[in-house]
């Protein structure tokens, strides 16, 4: 409706009307729109850089080798391109991160948005965001040098090496924690109060309106967090390249230790492979895979809320 | 002047001169403070004498890149107005460039190859080899160890081998003789000169070894993941050696002729075999007729010990030190 106000306003009732140009409003327009394109271009430009080494890629490594083989080490000679292992660790990685930061973001965001009381919640969704503000090399070394040792004098029978899976999926868990429960409790706390008062005036508990008529209500918001936090912790380089550590082999038990997608392309990135070499498209090729796994994730994500989405206005 | 400007200019200057002060007051780190005082070439003229200009373009070896850009690092608080550009292309690459005439020095960790060689009579450019320090790769074990102390290159290659991947887990899978102790391997990553030189020597190609092994280009990740794993296997330079012995154990090798513990003395005499190596540059006859080629290898020559200390190489002795001084005068004199 504000579309409409926007585009009947300007202009047309007599006296209202303008007396000279606004040239300042018009360079105002401009920057703005400079600004919004800052974003817009910056992806585009990405996509394009990704997409020439890629291609160049894969007109010297077959998609067959790259999809088909659990062998992968393109930086060693001779060189090999299955992508599983990378693509595995990146799973079972965001995974343990998922089981981590799902229920406890949800129950956090349930407590803040229907068992808070108003200053509690005042208190307490600041502090939570405070969290997300901790920087990833920090929750890294964190997991390498506290919650690695922790876990290996705890659970001896798991034989965890220094790096591993576990300890890395763990801290990135924590890591998106604050996007689940921030998010969700937003989309919670949007419930109308009516549908509440009505489970309420039908004897329900709290505990049963909280579960069955809020989380419900506000399903699209939720789901929205879940993904967004999934696309985070997929693309997590800093906990996974400083506890997960850089060995690429095909495994699939998490006290091992495995190198991600964004754990490869930081340390190839960063050593000395020369430009135009295979290893250095090897880079971009898996850029481009990450990428589409996380684009693909944010485009579910837009359906889901738009397919789901209740409207109570 | 207006005074917004006077005031900016007078920051500027405090800065500079905070960065100067910062730059001498450290302990003779080479670090990327050196731009700062590019800014001000007369404030570092009253140590150095003349104040040369110009770029000199070094690549080559990967692994000797450190020590030369650790010269250069220190060079140019003497000397601010030379570039010295290191690059790392690898011993083939950097002489390849060297050949075609567009680089002045080439780094290499091994001697000029003979076709190498023919390019470089091709193209009429001559070159001196200077060895500037030695390398003794150690493989070191965890001090929980009690069963090896000595590893025939055999051995080594059987551990580190492509074909070891997923095959050789235990020690017992190395030699009957010992225990069933899981082998937990670390090294240093890809982009290593060691890693290179290591599978180069012990597996035969560079670049060729086993892939599920730990890599680490933080060498502290190999301290601490081979001191924490009672059959830990890990490799890289003595000195970092040196700086963690209380922590780890170092093997013997035995190439052929006895087992050899590497310290100085083996590596310098040439006797720990084959994972010591002399590491060279090579400066064309040409380039040293240019007074800041002929200044930076003067510097080289003259601070080698202290450079090769600091980017943790083994200094050269005083035969060798002795030798390279009289090679870069007669390479001098001789343009």
């Amino acid at each position: 409706m504000s579309a409409q106000h926007r585009t009947t306003a300007p202009g047309t009732s007599g006296s209202l009307a303008r007396s000279r140009p606004r040239y300042g409003e018009s360079v105002i327009k401009v920057v703005l729109l400079a600004a919004a394109m800052v974003s817009v271009a910056t992806t585009v430009g990405i996509v394009i850089a990704l997409l020439e080494p890629t291609i160049e890629f894969f007109a010297a490594v077959s998609l067959g080798e790259f999809f088909g083989s659990t062998n992968w080490g393109p930086l060693f000679n001779p060189p090999s391109f299955g992508v599983w292992p990378l693509l595995v660790a990146t799973l079972e990685i965001t995974l343990i991160a998922v089981v981590v930061a799902v229920p406890l973001g949800l129950a956090a965001a349930i407590y803040l948005s229907e068992y808070a009381s108003a200053r509690t919640r005042k208190i307490f969704k600041p502090v939570l965001e405070v969290l997300a503000g901790i920087p990833t090399v920090v929750f890294g070394f964190f997991a390498l040098t506290f919650v690695t040792p922790l876990l290996r004098d705890v659970f001896p029978f798991l034989n965890l090496d220094g790096k591993n899976a576990l300890a890395a999926g763990l801290l990135v868990g924590v890591m998106i924690i604050p996007i689940v429960a921030s998010l969700s409790e937003d989309a919670m706390a949007a419930v109308p109060n009516g549908l509440r008062e009505g489970s309420y005036a039908l004897g329900a508990s709290k505990m049963l309106t909280s579960v069955r008529v809020v989380v419900p209500a506000a399903f699209s918001g939720i789901v929205a967090a879940i993904i967004l936090a999934v696309s985070r912790a997929a693309g997590e380089t800093m906990i996974v390249a400083i506890a997960g550590g850089f060995k690429s082999v095909f495994t699939l038990y998490p006290g091992d230790e495995m190198a991600t997608m964004a754990a490869f392309i930081a340390q190839a990135g960063s050593g000395d492979a020369s430009v135009g070499s295979i290893a250095y498209k090897t880079i971009f090729a898996v850029g481009s895979l990450l990428f589409v796994i996380t684009f693909t994730m944010n485009y579910f994500s837009a359906r889901m809320v738009q397919k789901y989405r209740e409207v109570y206005d | 002047m207006t005074s917004g400007q006077r005031r900016l200019s007078a920051v500027a200057t405090a800065a500079l001169v905070v960065s100067l002060a910062a730059a001498c007051g450290g302990d003779a780190k080479p670090s990327s403070d050196g731009s700062t005082t590019a800014a001000n070439p007369s404030a570092a003229g009253g140590e150095g004498g003349a104040q040369l200009s110009g770029e000199i373009k070094i690549d080559g070896s990967s692994t000797v890149a450190p020590l030369t850009q650790a010269a250069s690092e220190l060079f140019s608080e003497e000397q601010p107005q030379v570039k010295v550009p290191v690059g790392t292309s690898g011993t083939g690459g950097g002489f390849e460039r060297f050949c075609a005439g567009e680089t002045d020095i080439s780094n290499a960790s091994r001697a000029i190859k003979d076709e190498e060689k023919a390019a470089c009579d091709a193209k009429g450019i001559k070159f001196t080899e200077l060895t500037v320090a030695v390398d003794a790769l150690t493989v070191v074990v965890s001090k929980e160890n009690t069963w090896a102390t000595c590893l025939t290159t055999d051995q080594l290659k059987k551990m580190w081998e492509p074909a070891a991947e997923g095959k050789v887990k235990t020690w017992k899978d190395v030699d009957a003789k010992f225990p069933a102790e899981e082998l937990k391997l670390y090294g240093p990553g890809t982009d290593s000169g060691t890693f290179d030189y290591f599978t180069d020597e012990i597996n035969g190609e560079e670049g060729a070894s086993r892939k599920d092994y730990s890599p680490s280009e933080n060498d502290n990740d190999i301290v601490t993941g081979v001191a924490g794993a009672k059959g830990g296997l890990g490799y890289f330079g003595f000195t970092y050696f040196e700086e963690n012995a209380a922590k780890l154990k170092a093997l013997e090798i035995d190439s052929g002729e006895g087992c050899v513990a590497p310290s100085v003395e083996s590596a310098q005499g040439g006797k720990y075999t084959p994972l010591a190596r002399s590491l060279f540059i090579y400066p064309s006859t040409t380039a040293v007729k240019r007074p800041e080629v002929a200044a930076f290898l003067d510097f080289y020559a003259g601070n080698i010990n202290a450079i090769a200390k600091d980017a943790k190489f083994i200094p050269l002795n005083p035969e060798q030190e002795a030798k390279l001084k009289t090679d870069i005068t007669s390479l001098k004199s001789a343009g």
